[in-house]
Order: structure tokens, then sequence, then C-alpha cells
């Protein structure tokens, strides 16, 4: 499959904040977003899921499922926890894998990210590192060829980045493609580099 | 079908287990209720004669207290984006959040209705038309509801905004809700019409608002 996007521009209240970007990733491709803050790198991870829409230009996927937009093919991991904090960490990954479309699995995936023994606190008494890794769970209890990370990695301890790194490579060797905005690496070795820097006014 | 029960499933329990977000709409309900025998004094004719509006009045009112957390909440903390990105569209996620609150808040205040009554003096063969009516125009209030929350989402203050936008558009509710109690209890002669008019308009909300909420938010998600 090829995600491509191509001359993508983007507009936030008013301001141009991308302009005539491109790229096109194959299976196994890695992309990692760099530039300042507000260079627009979390605008353009929105933009690819499809939370915002270009002002110009298109994105598109091919070669995946006919009828699946691109939204329903990719996780976004975001700033925000995506954990409910009045449930337990068990509901909430269990919740996430029945809303799309995974039987099991939730107990491998709290597993691999070391939060088994929490399974039954509630989201909202765990640590923002915990936090993370309850909502990183979600890229493993359903299997969606993009991931779309914006800094994956805060607040991770050494050991869970690690874990992180060796999850998106893994990702990469079984023909997933990976967009991250980092600043540390993160099992992107050999990925692309997009620049992005301020757009002129 | 199955992510869209897991959404009324999850809605539910964050409800059940959110500090009784249930049980402020229900003491609301009940506070304001029982403050307006207080203020009219003790004339139990009076309160009788106005207790089906009051009734009513009152759904609406502890209702729209609620209705922001229908998107807000999930759009704070993030689990909105995950909800967008899945395989239910965007109007299917509307409604089974609407069926969820509708579950959570407007059921139970329907099921007090009766009990509220007895503080009111309503006549004994006027509850069966109040529960009757409530039961049929309360789920247009959950889904003229959502189509609010959805609109002001990402709004500070949003809870205030969506009482203005969506009041008025609960008038018709209420004046067919409490015209078919009416026309079902008084020396009129009885008829069906304000409770069919009522049944259709619940039926047309739940059909449109998922629409132009789904609109809403796709507006608001950027």
């Amino acid at each position: 499959m090829k995600l491509v996007a191509d001359q993508v521009s983007a507009t936030r209240s008013g301001r141009t904040v991308l302009a005539g970007i491109s790229f096109a990733l194959e299976s196994g491709d890695g992309l990692l977003l760099t530039g300042p803050n507000g260079a627009g790198k979390t605008t353009l991870l929105r933009v690819l899921a499809g939370f915002l829409k270009p002002s110009s230009g298109v994105v598109r996927i091919e070669g995946g499922p006919a009828e699946a937009e691109l939204g329903e093919q990719c996780h976004f991991i975001g700033h925000l926890p995506q954990t409910k904090a009045g449930l337990t960490v068990h509901e909430n990954l269990a919740f996430d894998a029945a809303f799309l479309g995974e039987v099991d699995g939730v107990d491998a995936a709290l597993g691999r990210l070391g939060l088994s023994e929490l399974a039954d606190i509630r989201a909202g008494y765990l640590s923002a590192g915990q936090r993370r890794r309850l909502a990183l769970a979600r890229l493993l209890v359903a299997r969606r060829p993009v991931w779309l990370l914006d800094e994956p990695s805060v607040s991770l301890d050494k050991a869970s980045t690690e874990t992180l790194a060796r999850l998106i490579a893994e990702h990469r060797a079984s023909g997933g493609i990976a967009i991250a905005a980092t600043h540390i690496p993160l099992g992107l070795e050999g990925a692309k580099e997009l620049k992005l820097g301020r757009v002129p006014a | 079908m199955r992510a869209f029960l897991a959404l009324i499933g999850r809605d539910i329990r964050v409800a059940l287990g959110d500090g009784g977000a249930i049980g402020i709409a229900l003491g609301f309900y009940l506070v304001v209720v029982a403050i307006v025998p207080i203020g009219l004094g003790p004339d139990l004719n009076l309160l009788s004669r106005i207790a089906p509006g009051l009734l009513w009045v009152a759904l609406l009112l502890s209702a729209l207290l609620s209705v922001d957390r229908i998107f807000h909440n999930d759009h704070e903390d993030g689990t909105l984006e995950v909800i967008a990105l899945g395989p239910l569209p965007l109007e299917l996620v509307v409604t089974a959040k609407a069926i969820a609150h509708w579950l959570t808040t407007a059921l139970p205040l329907v099921l007090l209705a009766p009990v509220l009554g007895l503080l009111l003096n309503l006549e004994a063969k006027a509850y069966p038309a109040v529960a009757l009516t409530m039961l049929i125009g309360s789920p247009a209030l959950s889904f003229l509801g959502a189509l609010g929350a959805a609109l002001t989402l990402g709004l500070r203050r949003g809870g205030l905004l969506v009482a203005l936008l969506i009041l008025p558009l609960y008038v018709p509710i209420l004046i067919f809700g409490v015209s078919s109690i009416d026309r079902m209890t008084s020396a009129l002669e009885p008829s069906a019409q304000p409770l069919l008019i009522l049944t259709a308009l619940t039926l047309a909300t739940v059909v449109l608002t998922p629409l132009a909420a789904a609109q809403a938010l796709r507006a608001n998600l950027g």
C-alpha cells in the first residue's frame, strides 16, 4: 500500500501553517517530522488523520481496502490522554478494541506495555507515563496500517520508550507505515525525514 | 453494530461511574419541583392545574443541565479522536451517544416524574398521561441536546451557550407534550392529535439531528 500527500496546504484561523507539502510512503516506510515549535507537525498529522481538511492538495491511500477512508486505516496518538479517567485500564482498552473491531488481544496488549498489574485501576489514577502507555496499547489491539504519532514518547520512561521503538520497528517490518513527530530515535531507522519550517506570512 | 453497542455501553458506564452525573440531574429536578409549591403557597387546586406543565419544564431544564456532557468530556480527554477514527460513521456516533444520554438521564427523570407529581398534587388520572407524553417526548430532548453539544464543542463555557441554542428548539416539544396531557385528562373532547404530533416531532428529531450534529462535529474536530 502507499500513502501519498500531494501539495497539501493547511490553514488554522486564517494563518497558513502548511504550504505545499508532498511525500509518498510505501509499506514499511517511516517518516520523521521535525521542525521548531509551531512548524505545523501536529497540523500535518491532523490533516493526515482527516480531522482537518487541507485548504488545498490531497492525501490519499492506495492499495488498501477500497471502501475504507484514510481515517479508518490509521491510528492517531496525540497530545491528549485519549482515555476515560472514570473507567479502569482494562475497560478503556476493551472499549477501544470492541469499537475498532477487534475481539481479543486486550490482555496481550496490556502485557506488552507493562500494564497488566494496573488493569483494574481507574485510568484517572495513573501517572502521565502510564496513561500514555495505555493510549499506545491501542496501537496493538486494532491492526491498522498507518500510525500517526504526535510526540508519542512524551512522559515515557527509558524502558517504555525502548518498547515503543520496538513496536514501531515491528509495525514497519510487517508492512505498516509510521509517521512520527519526535525528537528522539524511535524505531525509525532509515526513515525519511520531513523538515517543516515556519511558512512566511 | 458491535461498535454502536460498545459506545452506548461505555457511555453508560462512564455516566454511572462519573461521580453521579445522573444524581445531579435527578437532584436538580427534585429541587425545582419541590421549590415551586413553597413559592406559590398551599393552594392545591392551583398546584394540580399547573402540575403537568411544571413537571415538563423541570424535565427540560434538568435535561439541559447534562447535555453538554455528551461530547464535551470526550473532546477534552481526546477519546473523541479515537471515536472519530473508528468504523462507525459520525452520524451513528451521535445517535449512540444520544441514546446513552437518554438512558442515563432522561429516562430516570421520566420515571421519577410520577413521584414528584405527589408534591404538586397531580390528579390521579393525569399520572399515566404525564408518564406517556414524557416517555415519547424525552428522546427528542436528548437528540436536540446532542446537536447543541456538537455545535458548541471546544468552546469554553459551552454549557451556557447550549442552553441558549437548544431551549427554543425544546419549545415545540413542550407545547405538544403539555397539550396532549391536557387533551387526555381535561373535560374537553379527548383527542390524540397533540400526542401524534409529539410523536412525529420526536421521530423527525431522532432522524435529522444526527445528520446535523455529525456535520458540526466534523467542523469542530480540526
